[in-house]
C-alpha cells in the first residue's frame, strides 16, 4: 500500500487538530494556520486524484483495527480526490477574499474562533466526500450545520442571529428525518457500513420483501438532506442566511455547504440502496419536479430583489434546482451534469459574493440598485469578476456555465419523458437568469449621476481580494475551457464510485 | 392495522412525538417553545433507534453470571447511536439557547415576531 492512499485520512485529521489547536491562539496566528492546512489539504487531495486518476482504482481504507463489516471506512476514488481537492481550492480562496472584512466584522477577541469554525466546516465536507460508514455521515453532518451556525452568527447584527434561528430550525428538522431514515434502514438491513448494506439492500429488492419500508427510507433520506440543502418548498431561510453574513462566509455557505448534503445524496443513491432502485422509484420524480419549479421560482424571486446579496442568494435557490432537476432525471449523463454544476456553482457563487463585497464598499456600503450605479468603474477587478460571474450563470460560452447547460441539455436528450420540460425549463430559467443579472451588470456599468460618489472610496483593493477575484475568474475559464477532460474524469469517478 | 400499531408501540408514539415537536418547532412563535420543540422532535428520533435494538426477552448487554452467548442479551449498537444522537442534540440546544440570549438582550422579548419587527424598525433608522 502506497504512502498516498493514507491521505485521505490525514486531511481530515489534519483539518480537525487544526480547529482545536486554533482554540489557543491568537486571531492573527489562527488565522494563519488555517490557511496553511487548506493549502496541505488541497496538495494531499490532488495527490489522492493523480494516484486514483493514474491507477483507475478506488480503494477502502480501514479505519481502526476491526475489517468491514464491523468496523468504520473511507473510500477514496477520482471523484472523491477531485470533490476533495476543488472544495479545498474554494474555500482557500474564499478566506482569503474576506480576510480583511472578517478583520472588521468580527470582534477582536473572537477571531480564533472564526478560524476554528472554518477548520471544522473543511473536516466535515472532507469528511462527508470520503467516509464509507452511514452513521459517520450523520456526525459530520451535524458537524458541518454546527460550524455553519457558527460561522452566520459569528457577526453580531439582528438580522444575523435572527437568521442563524432560522437555519438551525430547517437544518434540525432536516436532520431529524435524515436519521429516521437511518434508523429504518440499519433496522432493515443490519449493517452501517455502505457496501455490506448495499449487498442486503439489493437481496431486499430483488426478493421484493420490505417494499414500503425501502421506499419510506429513501423518501426519508432524499427529503432529509434536499432539506438541508435548500431544495425550493424548503428554501426560505436561503436569502436571509447567505445575504447577511460575512462574505467569506456567505461564499462558504453557498458554494460548499449545500454541495457536501448533495454529494453525500448522490453517495447513498450509489452505494447504499442502487442505482436502479433509486431511479425506478417515485422519488426521483418527485425531486425532478422540485428542481425544477426551484429553477423558476427562485429565478422570479431574484427578480423582485432590490438587494443585491439577497438576489445573488436566490439565485442559488436556482441553481439548486438546476441540480436536483438533473439528479432528477435518472440517467448516468444527468448525473455527470449535477455533478459538474455542483464545481461550477461552487466556484461561481463565491466569485459572486466575494466581489460584490468590492462593489458595494465604493458605493457607500449600500446595497441597493440605484446605489451600485458605475460601480464597474469605481472597482474595476470587482466588476470584472462580477461580470464573469454573473455571465457564467446566465450561461455564455467560454465560461463554466455553458458547458453545465450543455450538459443538462445533452442528457435531457436521453430520457424521452423529462426531455421537453427540462428543455423548456432550462430556456425559461435562462431567460430569467439573464434578466436579473444582467440587468445588474448593465447597472454597474452605466455611467454615475453624482460625480461625488465617484470620488468617494476609490481607494484602492486589498491584495488579498485582487489574488481571490483572480483566482477564481481562472478557475471559472478553467471549468469552462477545460471541460473535456474533467467531464471525463467525473465520468470515470461515477463508474467506480458504487 | 391498529393491531400492527399496538404492536409497535415504540414507533407509534415516536411518530406522533416527533409530530408534536415539529408543529411546535414550527408553529409556536415564542423561542424558548421552539426549542423545547426540537429537542421533543429529538427525543422522538432517538427513541425510534432505541426501540430497534430491543429484542422481546432479552438482558441488557452487560455480562451478568457469566453468560457469553449472544443470544441473552439485546443489540447494543443502536444504543451506542443514541449516545451519539444526544450529543448532536445537547449541542445544537446550547448554540439554540445562545442565540436566545443574544437576542433577548438586544430586543428584550422572546416572540419571533416582535423581534423581526424591532428588526426592520432597527435597519430603517
Amino acid at each position: 500500500m502506497s504512502m498516498v492512499q493514507n491521505f485521505p485520512f490525514f486531511s481530515i485529521i489534519i483539518a480537525m487538530f487544526a480547529g482545536i489547536v486554533s482554540s489557543v491562539l491568537s486571531g492573527k496566528k489562527a488565522r494563519n494556520l488555517s490557511l496553511a492546512m487548506i493549502a496541505v489539504t488541497i496538495l494531499l487531495s490532488g495527490a489522492v486524484f493523480y494516484y486514483c486518476l493514474k491507477n483507475q482504482v478506488s480503494y477502502t481504507y480501514m479505519m481502526g483495527h476491526y475489517p468491514a463489516p464491523w468496523g468504520n471506512e473511507i473510500r477514496a476514488g477520482i471523484l472523491e480526490g477531485f470533490t476533495a481537492a476543488f472544495f479545498g481550492a474554494v474555500m482557500l480562496l474564499a478566506v482569503i477574499g474576506g480576510m480583511r472584512h472578517t478583520r472588521q466584522d468580527v470582534e477582536e477577541g473572537k477571531q480564533n474562533l472564526f478560524y476554528i469554525m472554518i477548520d471544522l466546516m473543511l473536516s466535515s465536507l472532507l469528511a462527508l466526500v470520503y467516509t464509507n460508514d452511514l452513521f459517520t455521515a450523520y456526525v459530520f453532518v451535524e458537524i458541518n450545520t454546527i460550524a455553519g451556525c457558527g460561522l452566520i452568527m459569528i457577526r453580531q447584527k439582528g438580522r444575523c442571529l435572527s437568521s442563524a434561528i432560522r437555519y438551525m430550525i430547517m437544518s434540525q428538522l432536516g436532520s431529524g428525518l435524515f436519521l429516521i431514515g437511518l434508523s429504518l434502514l440499519y433496522d432493515v438491513t443490519g449493517h452501517l457500513l455502505m457496501s455490506p448494506a448495499r449487498e442486503a439492500a439489493e437481496r431486499i429488492t430483488a426478493a421484493g420483501t420490505y417494499e414500503i419500508p425501502m421506499l419510506v427510507i429513501l423518501a426519508l433520506i432524499s427529503v432529509g438532506l434536499a432539506i438541508k440543502s435548500g431544495l425550493y418548498p424548503f428554501h426560505y431561510w436561503i436569502p436571509d442566511t447567505y445575504g447577511y453574513a460575512t462574505p467569506t462566509a456567505s461564499a462558504i455557505l453557498s458554494g460548499l455547504v449545500s454541495k457536501g448534503y448533495i454529494f453525500l445524496l448522490i453517495k447513498i443513491f450509489y452505494r447504499v440502496l442502487g442505482y436502479e432502485y433509486v431511479i425506478s422509484s417515485r422519488i426521483i420524480n418527485v425531486l425532478f419536479v422540485f428542481g425544477v419549479a426551484g429553477m423558476i421560482m427562485g429565478s422570479v424571486h431574484a427578480i423582485m430583489e432590490e438587494d443585491m446579496r439577497r438576489m445573488i442568494a436566490y439565485s442559488s435557490v436556482a441553481q439548486i434546482g438546476y441540480i436536483y432537476m438533473g439528479i432528477g432525471l435518472g440517467t448516468q449523463a444527468g448525473m455527470v451534469a449535477a455533478i459538474f454544476h455542483i464545481f461550477t456553482h461552487s466556484a461561481t457563487k463565491a466569485l459572486l459574493f466575494i466581489s460584490s463585497v468590492g462593489l458595494y464598499e465604493v458605493s457607500g456600503g449600500r446595497k441597493d440598485y440605484h446605489s451600485l450605479r458605475g460601480a464597474g468603474y469605481r472597482n474595476p477587478l470587482a466588476g470584472i469578476g462580477f461580470s464573469v460571474g454573473a455571465l457564467s450563470m446566465v450561461g455564455f460560452p467560454m465560461l463554466s456555465g455553458f458547458i453545465s447547460k450543455l450538459l443538462f441539455a445533452a442528457s435531457a436528450l436521453q430520457s424521452p419523458h423529462k426531455m421537453l420540460i427540462t428543455l423548456i425549463a432550462l430556456a425559461v430559467s435562462t431567460i430569467l437568469n439573464a434578466m436579473y443579472f444582467l440587468r445588474m451588470v448593465i447597472t454597474l456599468y452605466r455611467p454615475s449621476m453624482e460625480p461625488s460618489k465617484s470620488e468617494k472610496g476609490t481607494g484602492r483593493n486589498s491584495w488579498n481580494l485582487c489574488l481571490a477575484i483572480f483566482s477564481f475568474i481562472l478557475l471559472n475559464l478553467l471549468l469552462g475551457l477545460g471541460s473535456q477532460p474533467i467531464v471525463g474524469a467525473i465520468g470515470d469517478g461515477l463508474m467506480m464510485f458504487d | 392495522m391498529a393491531m400492527n400499531l399496538l404492536l409497535n408501540i415504540e414507533e407509534t408514539v415516536s411518530v406522533v412525538l416527533f409530530g408534536i415537536g415539529f408543529t411546535m418547532l414550527l408553529l409556536h412563535q415564542n423561542l424558548i417553545k421552539k426549542i423545547m420543540g426540537m429537542n421533543i422532535m429529538d427525543t422522538a428520533v432517538y427513541l425510534f433507534l432505541a426501540a430497534k435494538g430491543y429484542i422481546h426477552g432479552r438482558q441488557v448487554p452487560i455480562i451478568t453470571d457469566g453468560i457469553q452467548d449472544v443470544s441473552a442479551y439485546i443489540n447494543p449498537v443502536p444504543s451506542g447511536l443514541v449516545l451519539t444522537g444526544i450529543v448532536v442534540s445537547v449541542s445544537t440546544t446550547a448554540l439554540m439557547l445562545s442565540l436566545t440570549i443574544r437576542l433577548y438582550e438586544r430586543y428584550h422579548s422572546l416572540d419571533l415576531d416582535e423581534i423581526l419587527r424591532g428588526m426592520r424598525k432597527e435597519e430603517r433608522l
